[in-house]
């Protein structure tokens, strides 16, 4: 009897996994859209869906109907990625980021912000509603980014349902918000419109963590529910990526459970606020 | 055999249950264990605390990319799917399944598929049918599924869901299940 650690077994590929590779390898010579590197585990399960709603059985038939037809691509970038999202998600994470970083960014006279896989926009939306509220809204200039021009359309657009206000207006509160939160939107039929003055400074464009370089210089990236979806290989990528998009001293926000584990540069970050994944850059 | 995971799923009356089992497992157990427990989508991890004190064993709220480690019990964050690479962990906020996140089915198809016959999968108390088709899809690669009881269970229709479904290999009482488990992975060892 031994206690040595589990290697995992290496299993032989399926053919089911090899049909996805082969999937994924042709989205991205045709398509350029690279997904070889997600989590296999959950990239499955979501290829899979997917073949159930195009009422196919193999994911080589998959495949097949993805490069010939445009229109079956789009759908599948629909449902690909997931997109779910919301205001204030996780409000501590916003309360922190009042407490502990606003005073830091009280010392710059230009603030760039970068949120890395914003989806429908709410978290952008999000944060501008607390930079205004803060008085440094005027200072910032915020890049909205995702790699899907759907949901990235619908946050250049602002409106949503109205029917999700109430618990945003529950989330914004628990961020420490100051206002009544109706003053920030517009109720138009079951729409609600957030105000233009939001946008003002946000850049929205599209960007993919998998494939494109550093845009810029920035004071804070924000980027959460993102790299969960991505394997430890790319992880590690996208980290480097972050950490030299940050300026020194600059601010990396992450979602509730992801960490820094990963990143090569672990060791040049501390910890803003304990229990929130709120790092600082030191050197 | 040979096992490498061992996976737990339940729901209603679950924490009651993962008391006495966790209390009753071994300091060292050789594999890792990995608990999809239903919970209230803003619970913390006080759940995690309370159940600390039944066992030496360390219990861990998962982070995602978290590496499976022998004798480590991971435990599903609320609101996440959990979900079993092949030495480490990930996380979705994938729809809920069976309106349940964390799902135990999820949980139990990635363990099938990334350990087969190598992974071990315990159905505990519930009143719903999560994982019930989790349990045949670790049936299915070869695997080990362990039932508990009805009869001890405060919830029986999740352990009913999973007999109806698929061929345990065993059903046991609550309290058999840990020196069950433990002689079963110490032994394949
Ligand atoms: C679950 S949402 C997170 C939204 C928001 N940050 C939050 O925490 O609520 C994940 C987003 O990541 C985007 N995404 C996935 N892969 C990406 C990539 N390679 N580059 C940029 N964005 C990506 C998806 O399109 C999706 O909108």
């Amino acid at each position: 009897m031994t206690t040595s650690e589990p290697s995992p077994t290496k299993m032989q590929p399926t053919l089911e996994d090899i049909e996805i590779q082969l999937l994924l390898e042709g989205i991205y010579q045709y398509y350029g859209f690279d997904f070889r590197n997600y989590a296999m585990s959950s990239l499955k399960r979501r290829i899979r869906g997917i073949m159930q709603a195009e009422g196919l059985t193999r994911v080589s038939a998959l495949q097949d109907r993805i490069l010939h037809d445009r229109q079956c691509f789009d759908r599948f970038m629909v449902s690909v990625t997931v997109n779910v999202t919301s205001m204030f998600r996780d409000p501590s994470f916003f309360l922190a980021f009042r407490q502990k970083v606003v005073p830091l960014l009280r010392t710059y006279p230009y603030i760039r912000i970068w949120h890395a896989g914003c989806s429908a926009g709410q978290e952008v939306y999000s944060m501008a509603i607390l930079l205004q509220e803060e008085g440094l809204y005027n200072r910032c200039r915020i890049y909205a980014t995702d790699s899907n021009e759907l949901v990235l359309a619908k946050a250049q657009s602002g409106i949503y349902p109205l029917e999700l206000m109430q618990d945003y207006t529950q989330l914004y509160l628990k961020a420490g918000g100051r206002r009544s939160f109706s003053e920030y939107y517009t109720a138009a039929y079951d729409s609600a419109i957030f105000r233009a003055s939001l946008k003002e400074n946000i850049i929205f464009s599209q960007h993919n963590l998998a494939t494109d370089r550093s845009f810029n210089e920035f004071n804070v990236i924000l980027c959460r529910n993102v790299l969960i979806y991505f394997d430890p290989i790319l992880q590690r990528r996208v980290h480097q990526l972050f950490y030299e998009s940050l300026c020194t001293f600059g601010i990396l926000g992450l979602g509730r459970q992801e960490s820094l584990r990963l990143s090569p540069y672990e060791k040049q970050y501390e910890v803003l606020a304990k229990g929130e994944k709120l790092y600082r850059r030191l050197s | 055999m040979n096992v490498q995971i061992v996976v737990m799923g339940a729901s209603l009356g679950g924490l009651s249950a993962l008391k006495v089992l966790l209390s009753g497992l071994q300091p060292k157990f050789p594999v890792p264990i990995a608990i999809a427990q239903h919970r209230h989508r803003d619970s913390r991890s006080d759940i995690i605390d309370f159940l600390q004190h039944y066992t030496s064993l360390e219990i861990r709220e998962v982070e995602d990319k978290d590496s499976l480690q022998p004798g480590q019990v991971y435990f599903a964050p609320a609101d996440y799917h959990l979900l079993i690479e092949p030495g480490y962990l990930t996380l979705s906020t994938d729809a809920p399944v069976s309106y349940a996140r964390p799902s135990i089915d999820v949980l139990f198809e990635s363990a099938a598929e990334s350990y087969r016959e190598h992974t071990v999968g315990v159905i505990l108390t519930g009143a719903n049918q999560d994982g019930a088709r989790g349990a045949a899809a670790i049936k299915a690669q070869g695997g080990t599924v362990i039932v508990q009881d009805p009869r001890t269970a405060e919830g029986t229709m999740m352990p009913k869901a999973a007999i109806s479904t698929t061929t345990a290999d065993q059903i046991l009482p609550l309290l058999d299940i840990a020196p069950y488990l433990s002689a079963l992975c110490s032994l394949s060892r």
